[in-house]
């Protein structure tokens, strides 16, 4: 047992559930008591979503205690199957439901035998991975399915393309501003003059994996989800994977490199005359298409010399930020973490030239701590280091999930690609420029607003609010305070009154309601 | 009376798969109202990750709850349960200093039988904090029940006292020292010499003297509300005095003050809207020998007041798909609005506990001349978003979960959680319920201009999540 208020990244079922809702078509069931199904409300209200969440439960009551879940959970996959007809079914059993250890694997079967669409079962432990992990699994799980599947039918579609193909894998309902990166991507495959074959899981079909294997190569733009599937299409069909992050120029060009370097080896020699010079693509892009590179020489990124942060995310969004702010813009990086434990080498490997400690941790308190101690003059964190940052009045930009609806911007913010650079630019000087300007106020004591000494209406008569009515008074939240103190003054003088007791406050506020 | 509602009141059942908030959600209300508590919630990360998000900024505040989060050790019992909640609530106690640690025993304590109930005396011993135990869990109960839990649990704490009874029930005259309420001192206020009388259901501090005054008027001291502002200052309870709930979803704290207690429950429709403020009062009010004093003028002035916003509501309909057990009683007072109610999801309806407030619906219902909406008990969310496709009500009230989806279909939508913060008890507020209610409908008056009433692809069927079906 451990004492928590706070988790970075959610149980292991939200994983499949994003996955799940990702792909089109697909339904996820989970075996869950009542209440357990709190990922529609997330999804519904932080991506504003606007079709009902394929996500329902199969609820876990004391009926299924006494009798088992094997009916209802079979009764719900055919109900949902002949409702929507989805494509494929995916049952999760949250981490309540898991402990009755009964063989949900068993009914997923014989469920798959008489429903039309395909069932599977999601497989992951829910007491060893976390939400990220188990997406990740769960896509790699839901891939091979298919890929197997198309096999035995011999259907499955191995000609590599002529034309140089890329499938993109992780982009995931309430990914951070994933579908922003989506779009980011197309465009710089478009200017490589790269066919994007699938894109998964988001907005893909799950009847199109078996053409998966038809791209020359796959391009994993976040650690953390597509990783496994990257890795299963290497093993099994030989395809490579880009998996370095294109977020901040450098890394653009090495990814961009990278990308080259497979679509040489594998392409035919006549292709490779008509295919975009890379090189001065990149060079045009970083000088002046991102204007990232031009801002960090400008006269204004002079101030950001030697200031300190503290960079705290996930392992993709904090090892890209954490390298954009020491080598793209000379901001020195005090300290630099993540909450994915699970890929802490890989972290440590990336940022370890660039920043001076790292800390590798799930505890939020710890995160507070350094941050205290440090003192730095802006953070990058989540959301949570967002709160810390205002309680320690440290401005703060928001890099990485966990986030909150605000991170969920309607217009478009991409934090990779060469319009990614300037989206990222713009938070961090914004971040220290609103630092500075508190510091500078601070110094010279505040706005230049003399405290307005009258601000109640002239009158001869002097109202007493007596100590109960005082209390009373104090007890409205301060945000509506002030009118509630003018309109019972309001009423009590109207009414002759001088004393105010709670009694005329309430009085007041049926008057006037 | 019950058998009469029976006879005009349907009551269906359908499947229980709806969307709700898990019960433990009680705790963001309760740990507020009880200044000097701590709750512990015993569970998952599921837990975890619910509470963090469903109370948003509120998490960032350091509350005083938290989570005890069950590891494989835990659940595979290699750790000791009793030893591992000695160790938190002993961290519990020097960093936070409570005056009690009410532990939520969740769907998993429930699974692997942790004997919560049977820990917690020896540890309170052990460690000098009284320690509660409430069952909230998911298994079990559905969103607001989870208050029902504790005050449950909390009314056996209440300090006993017996209250003689006798003598009091004589009639005050109706006096008219008080056109306007001028009652000036609490210590020169008279009150009919009556049974104590105790209130129960958590309600913020400012709503409590609100209803405390709304009685006063009427002579009648309210002896004690459970739960109190302070976890020491619990009401005395014993045979002879007089309960009254003031929320619907309190049946079980109900029955416990009966039968446990020996307390009398006056069974009467719950104060929310003038209509029921006044019947509740009514209620209350003979059954210690008083007669009312100008309730009926008090009512008719609040709705006069209201008569902007019911311009608004007059024949509109409302859908209440169901999550909070406010339902009848909401439904009960948009009815006397001039509105017109489908359907009453709800996710588990006390025919006996209700009693008052089903007799007051039926009432209500014949006298705006409209038929009885039905109740539908445990809905199935799938079939009344069928039957709201059929409908198309100007409002649904309904969970998060449905809000944007049913909006971008034309469906005025009201999040239904936010009847349980709002503040909507009494005759004061009920303004702020109707500011509630029509907020969707003067929403999208103001936007009617832009002729975008539904937003999704027209291939999009109304029910089907994701794209069209095979």
């Amino acid at each position: 047992m451990k004492l928590a208020h706070w988790m970075y990244a959610g149980p292991a079922h939200i994983g499949t559930l994003r996955v799940a809702s990702s792909f089109k078509n697909v339904h996820a069931i989970m075996h869950a008591p009542l209440g357990d199904d709190y990922f529609n409300v997330m999804r519904s209200m932080l991506e504003r979503e606007r079709n009902f969440t394929p996500a329902t439960a199969s609820i876990v009551d004391r009926h299924v205690l006494a009798r088992g879940s094997q009916k209802r959970v079979m009764d719900n996959i055919l109900r949902k199957d002949k409702e929507e007809g989805p494509n494929l079914i995916i049952l999760t059993p949250t981490c309540t439901s898991s402990i009755l250890q009964e063989d949900l694997k068993n009914f997923v079967d014989r469920a798959s035998i008489i429903s039309d669409c395909n069932v599977i079962f999601a497989d992951v432990d829910h007491y060893q991975v976390n939400e990220i992990q188990a997406a990740d699994r769960t896509l790699e799980q839901v891939v091979r399915y298919y890929l197997e599947k198309s096999h035995r039918q011999e259907k499955l579609d191995q000609f590599v393309t002529d034309a140089p193909s890329v499938n993109i894998i992780g982009i995931l309902t309430l990914g951070f501003h994933n579908r922003h990166d989506c779009r980011e991507l197309r465009r710089l495959l478009k200017d490589l003059d790269i066919r994007i074959n699938q894109i998964i899981p988001e907005g893909g079909s799950v009847e199109d994996p078996k053409n998966l294997p038809k791209a020359r190569f796959n391009l994993i733009p976040y650690r953390e989800v597509g990783l496994m599937t990257a890795m299963y299409l290497n093993k099994e069909f030989g395809m490579p994977y880009v998996s370095t992050t294109p977020m901040g120029a450098v890394d653009m060009a090495a990814c961009i490199r990278q990308i080259k370097k497979y679509l040489d080896t594998l392409a035919a020699p006549i292709l490779s005359s008509k295919r975009v010079d890379y090189e001065s693509y990149i060079d045009g892009q970083t000088r002046f298409v991102s204007q990232a590179a031009w801002f960090s020489r400008s006269i204004d990124c002079q101030n950001f010399t030697g200031k300190e942060t503290v960079v705290f995310g996930d392992a993709t969004h904090a090892a890209s930020i954490t390298k954009i702010l020491a080598r793209e813009m000379g901001i020195r990086v005090s300290c630099t973490g993540t909450y994915c434990k699970h890929d802490a080498e890989w972290f440590k490997e990336q940022i370890k030239d660039f920043c001076d400690e790292i800390i590798i941790t799930d505890d939020h308190a710890e995160v507070g701590d350094i941050i205290a101690r440090v003192e730095p003059s802006a953070i990058f964190g989540t959301q949570m280091e967002r709160h810390i940052g205002k309680r320690l009045e440290i401005p703060c930009g928001v890099i990485s999930a966990p986030a909150h609806i605000q991170n969920f911007s309607l217009g478009y913010r991409p934090f990779l690609g060469y319009e990614g650079t300037n989206q990222i630019a713009d938070p961090v000087y914004n971040s220290f420029a609103l630092g500075m300007e508190d510091h500078l106020l601070d110094i010279f004591c505040g706005h230049d607003t003399k405290e307005i000494m009258t601000k109640s209406l002239s009158t001869d008569i002097s109202l007493i609010w007596n100590p109960e009515s005082r209390l009373e008074l104090k007890k409205i939240p301060r945000f509506v305070r002030d009118e509630v103190e003018r309109n019972t003054e309001k009423f009590a003088r109207q009414k002759g009154i001088l004393d105010i007791t709670v009694e005329v406050m309430h009085a007041a506020k049926e008057a006037l309601s | 009376m019950s058998a009469k509602i029976d006879e005009t009141i349907t009551f269906e059942c359908e499947t229980g798969n709806y969307h709700t908030f898990c019960p433990i959600s009680c705790v963001s209300w309760l740990y507020q109202k009880i200044e000097d508590s701590f709750f512990l919630v015993v569970g998952t990360k599921t837990c975890g990750y619910f509470l963090q998000n469903a109370l948003g900024v509120m998490i960032f505040a350091e509350p005083r709850y938290a989570m005890a989060e069950l590891e494989e050790g835990d659940i595979s019992a290699h750790l000791n349960d009793y030893e591992e909640l000695k160790t938190l609530c002993i961290r519990i106690r020097k960093d936070r200093d409570p005056s009690v640690i009410i532990w939520i025993g969740t769907c998993t304590t429930e699974i692997i039988k942790m004997d919560l109930e049977g820990m917690a005396p020896k540890l309170e011993y052990e460690i000098g904090v009284p320690i509660l135990v409430a069952r909230a869990n998911g298994l079990d109960y559905a969103f607001t029940q989870g208050e029902d839990t504790v005050l449950a649990v909390m009314a056996h704490r209440c300090p006993e006292q017996e209250f003689p009874i006798g003598e009091s029930k004589e009639t005050i005259k109706k006096t008219n020292l008080f056109p306007f309420p001028l009652l000036k001192e609490k210590k020169l206020v008279e009150y009919a010499n009556h049974p104590p009388l105790v209130i129960f259901g958590s309600l913020p501090s400012n709503l409590v003297s609100q209803l405390d005054t709304e009685l006063r008027r009427q002579f009648i001291k309210v002896s004690g509300w459970l739960p109190a502002q302070r976890y020491a200052d619990l009401p005395s309870l014993g045979d002879g005095v007089y309960v009254c709930g003031v929320n619907p979803f309190l049946g079980r704290t109900a029955t416990t003050l009966i039968r446990r207690k020996k307390c009398e429950l006056i069974v009467a429709p719950f104060p929310i809207g003038p209509d029921g403020t006044r019947a509740w009062i009514e209620r209350i009010c003979p059954v210690f020998g008083i007669e009312t004093q100008s309730l009926e003028e008090r009512e008719e002035r609040i709705w006069e007041s209201l008569k902007d916003y019911l311009d608004l509501v007059r024949g509109k309909s409302v859908f209440f798909m169901g999550d909070n057990l406010l339902e009848i009683s909401l439904a009960r007072f948009l009815i006397r609005c001039g509105m017109i109610v489908y359907e009453i999801g709800i996710p588990y309806m006390d025919k006996r506990y209700q009693a008052a407030e089903l007799a007051l619906l039926q009432d209500t219902c014949i006298r705006m001349c409209i038929p009885i909406p039905r109740i539908v008990e445990k809905p199935d969310n799938s079939n009344q978003i069928r039957r709201m496709r059929e409908l198309q009500p100007d409002l649904a009230i309904t969970g998060m979960a449905h809000a944007n989806p049913l909006g971008a279909r034309g469906i005025g939508t009201k999040w239904s959680v936010e009847f349980t913060f709002a503040q909507i008890h009494g005759f004061a507020n009920a303004r702020d319920v109707l500011e509630l209610v029509t907020r969707p409908l003067r929403r999208n008056e103001n936007l009617d201009n832009l002729d975008r009433t539904t937003l999704v692809r027209k291939n999009n069927e109304f029910y089907t999540s994701t794209s069209t079906p095979r």
